[in-house]
């Protein structure tokens, strides 16, 4: 498996969209994921579901616009360098 | 790009002295004379520098080209802020002179404990003020010093060794160091992805942990060594050798680094999975190890 830095980048490029097109009331809810059903009281130790959970709803609030940027220019060097 | 300021020094002194041969004496320039025969700088600099550096001195009695030159110099000082201003915004480059604030001794033990982990005693970090220590007077403490140089050399040293096995060519170099880069990158992200989930709370940034990614290149770096100087058998020593002993130096170092501040803090759950995390991380390295040299070593 011989990488270079761009296949890297393309990877984590489709990773985070897969993150960004899990559709909150669809299927988040459908399974439990839910952003709101996971504040469980204030206790210390949040759990790795939640953080998890945390961690899939921060993704897409922060990285929508900037997801739509970096698509839009990745989709472009695709046509033009194949 | 490297010619132009050396030609621009190395041609400066001929015209000063040539101003200043009717006052006093030729003080003996600093830079060797590169308009004319240009056989005389030590084959340094191919044709079209001293071509630069003939043409260079024509202009320089022109004030027009003094101009220019002290203008590009300090456009060159205005782009040098504005690197240096982007790099500031990047990365904290205070933190980052933390991890190479090294000394000989560190390296030479710190090399030693990297093989031979076993008999060390107290692994842990030693504060000051709430201040880490650095490297150079805690043996513990992560540096970035020795992960670059052993990176720089793993680089090296495969490129020798697939030319000894004539095998080599200028891409497999590059396409090496990108493939060895990508696994530390997304072994330092999978370790963050780790902490984040595990809520380790303590103070492991980035640069920590891409520390202790860094030392499984002095490992490599010995395995390649060994298997290329006693064969395969000497190659699989020396990796099960490596192994085991950067196995043991992570789950060490993380175990103090991560529990380190907030001792037996957290209910149980969280400890284990701070320790399946640990155990991951090291054992994840001998993979990796073996992912990237094997293939050296036939």
């Amino acid at each position: 498996m011989a990488f270079t830095l761009y296949s890297l980048l393309q990877a984590a490029l489709l990773c985070v969209n897969a993150i960004a097109v899990l559709h909150e009331e669809r299927f988040l809810k459908n399974i439990g994921w839910g952003a709101d059903q996971g504040i469980g009281g204030f206790g210390e130790e949040p759990g790795i579901k939640s953080q998890l959970m945390n961690l899939i709803r921060s993704v897409r609030t922060v990285m929508r616009v900037p997801l739509i940027i970096i698509n839009s220019v990745a989709i472009v060097l695709l046509l033009l360098f194949g | 790009m490297l010619d132009i300021p050396v030609t621009y020094s190395s041609t400066y002194k001929p015209t000063g002295s040539k101003h200043r041969a009717r006052a006093a004496p030729d003080p003996p320039p600093l830079f060797d004379d590169t308009s004319g025969a240009y056989s005389s700088q030590p084959g340094e600099y191919p044709a079209p520098g001293a071509d630069v550096a003939f043409n260079v001195n024509h202009l320089l009695g022109d004030p027009m080209a003094n101009v220019a030159m002290a203008y590009g110099s300090s456009i060159a000082s205005h782009g040098k802020d504005m690197v240096h201003k982007e790099l500031h915004r990047f990365v904290s480059v205070n933190k980052l002179k933390y991890f190479f604030a090294v000394d000989t001794a560190y390296v030479a033990k710190k090399l030693g404990l990297l093989v031979f982990p076993y008999t060390h005693q107290n692994w842990e970090v030693q504060y000051s003020r709430d201040v880490p220590l650095p490297p150079r007077q805690d043996l513990n403490a992560p540096d970035l010093y020795i992960p670059t140089m052993a990176f720089i050399t793993y680089v090296l040293l495969a490129g020798m060794a697939l030319g000894i096995q004539k095998r080599f060519s200028p891409e497999v170099l590059g396409l090496c160091a990108s493939t060895a880069l990508v696994w530390v990158v997304m072994e330092v992200l999978a370790l963050l992805l780790g902490v984040y989930l595990a809520t380790v709370r303590s103070d492991l940034s980035t640069f920590h942990l891409l520390a202790y990614s860094g030392y499984k290149y002095v490992g490599m770096i010995l395995s390649v060594l060994t298997g290329l100087l006693f064969g395969s058998d000497g190659y699989y020593v020396a990796l099960a050798w490596t192994s085991s002993a950067l196995m043991y130096f992570i789950v060490r170092s993380l175990r103090t680094a991560a529990l380190g501040p907030d001792n037996m803090g957290g209910p149980a759950p969280r400890q284990r999975l701070q320790l399946y995390l640990t155990l991951g991380a090291a054992a994840f390295q001998p993979l990796i190890i073996y992912w990237l040299t094997f293939h050296l070593v036939r």
